[in-house]
């Protein structure tokens, strides 16, 4: 089997495949994971500031049972494994999308599974800001708008950064699982070829892209997050 | 004038109920520097928080100016609170803002002209000796210069007030004098009413006109520090002037009782 993996013949076809696919299925990969985490943070973010804003001694306090039932939605979410989550949201793709099938309708249930993710990341980031600092407002008469807007989310924002590029990571991860379900990219290469039909050198090829894209991710994440960090 | 009255405070903890404050009652009067003084867990940064109702007594009232401040309603709260400024033992300093920027945080909380309030705040920074830093992160100074920056900040809304909790216990003697002269310089120069608490009698003496003795909650003794330094009258009065222990002091032991009587 190795013999026939790495022969010549086989390696032409695969590169014939690569150059025609790849292309396009590198694009597919990064528009997807760039949309769906800009989606997340867009749901997320403000989540991730109700969590710590909305607690009893927080600077918004919420009622006990809104926050208790957002935090109940996010466990839920964040408890369904993300291959059974795709199929589960497909009423709501459809109905958002119009159809369940390709590279957009994969977004919906993308953005559902990474929401609650992003707002946890972004709660912890929260977290990191001092109590202190944040009475140190208080004293000089912000309102709490103000605090989250000009001292939570400012003084988190390297954390907060290095926080999406985990999320990115992540649902870069997810969004190749999304393959299954006619997501395009690379990892709906990688199953059709390497699982469907035995490419195996194609999965590879596909694979490793993968790896290079999250490499690009995590480095240019941690550079931003060390070159916004003043401390 | 800042008028406690008959202030307590209670914290409902796990372990039942901790008395924080009970029933103090302080007078400070206009431009003066008032020291507040007691050991760790004497109440005072609680005392200090109720003056700008960071944190709410139980019961009591505080009128700063004839106002009841506990009976203000958020928005006019927070309207005095820019009145009544406050420094911290940590600085607390925005640390992903530079310094000038600091200094402006309380203009732009007020919704104040960003260029005007950006001059006021270089001014300010000159003021406090720091005028060269203005571009410079918190992160970039010592602590003595991050609480200078902190007074500029303190300084920037024009309060009547100065509050400052601990404001010096993190720092080494000599910064300690700096900071200590530049709050006294800003008490003639402005009139700022200034509240101090602390924990160190040099920090008392070398500023505060008057001085309460804070003590489990209580106030134990109160007067002019003069006074209060010579003829300590309280055990915890006496346990703060000589610290070491003096062969005059109960902390001699039963023969220095004998001898002392």
């Amino acid at each position: 089997m190795l013999n026939n993996l790495f022969s010549p013949d086989t390696l032409n076809e695969a590169w014939v495949i690569i150059r025609a696919e790849f292309p396009l299925a590198i694009w597919e990969t990064v528009y997807i994971t760039l949309l769906a985490t800009a989606c997340s943070i867009l749901i997320g973010l403000p989540l991730g500031v109700l969590l710590v804003a909305g607690e009893k001694d927080g600077v918004l306090p919420l009622p006990a049972w809104l926050l208790k039932g957002l935090n109940a939605v996010i466990n839920l979410l964040r408890s369904i494994p993300f291959l059974i989550l795709m199929i589960l949201v497909f009423p709501l793709t459809r109905l958002i999308v119009g159809t369940v099938v390709g590279t957009t309708a994969s977004i919906v249930p993308l953005v559902i599974a990474a929401f609650p993710f992003v707002a946890r990341l972004a709660e912890s980031s929260f977290r990191e800001v001092s109590p202190n600092t944040i009475e140190m407002a208080q004293s000089m008469g912000a309102s709490p708008l103000q605090i989250i807007g000009k001292v939570m989310i400012p003084e988190s924002i390297p954390s907060l950064i290095s926080n999406a590029t985990i999320a990115i990571t992540t649902i870069l991860g997810y969004s190749a699982m999304s393959g299954i379900i006619g997501g395009g990219g690379l990892g709906k290469i990688a199953i059709n070829y390497g699982y469907y039909r035995y490419k195996y050198f194609i999965m590879l090829a596909a694979v490793v892209l993968l790896v290079v894209l999250v490499q690009i991710f995590q480095t240019v994440g941690t550079r931003l997050a060390a070159k916004a960090d003043k401390r | 004038m800042i008028e406690i009255k008959d202030i307590s405070k209670q914290f409902y903890t796990e372990e039942g109920t901790v008395e924080a404050l009970s029933h103090v009652s302080l007078t400070v009067e206009d431009g003066d520097i008032f020291g507040i003084i007691g050991m760790s867990g004497a109440g005072k940064s609680t005392l200090v928080r109720c003056i700008n109702m960071l944190e709410r007594p139980t019961s009591g009232t505080i009128r700063i100016d004839g106002c009841d401040v506990g009976a203000l309603p958020e928005r006019q709260l927070r309207e005095l609170r820019r009145s009544i400024s406050m420094i911290f033992q940590g600085f607390h300093l925005l640390m992903q803002r530079n310094c000038l920027k600091n200094v402006c945080f309380p203009l732009e909380l007020a919704g104040k002209n960003k260029r005007e309030s950006r001059e006021k705040a270089m001014e300010l920074l000159n003021v406090v000796g720091l005028g060269d830093k203005a571009k410079a992160y918190p992160a970039q100074l010592s602590g003595g210069q991050q609480q200078r920056v902190a007074i500029a900040r303190a300084l920037a809304t024009d309060p009547k007030v100065l509050l400052c909790d601990e404001a010096t216990s993190a720092l080494d003697p000599a910064t300690t004098n700096s900071i200590l002269e530049l709050i006294r310089n800003i008490n003639q120069k402005l009139g700022i009413t200034v509240v101090v608490i602390t924990h160190q009698m040099s920090v008392v003496e070398k500023v505060c006109n008057h001085v309460a003795i804070l003590d489990g909650g209580q106030v134990v003794e109160q007067g002019r520090v003069s006074d209060v330094f010579s003829h300590p009258k309280s055990e915890a009065a006496r346990r703060l002037v000589f610290p070491e222990g003096n062969p005059h002091s109960f902390y001699a032991g039963e023969e220095g009782v004998a001898l002392h009587a």
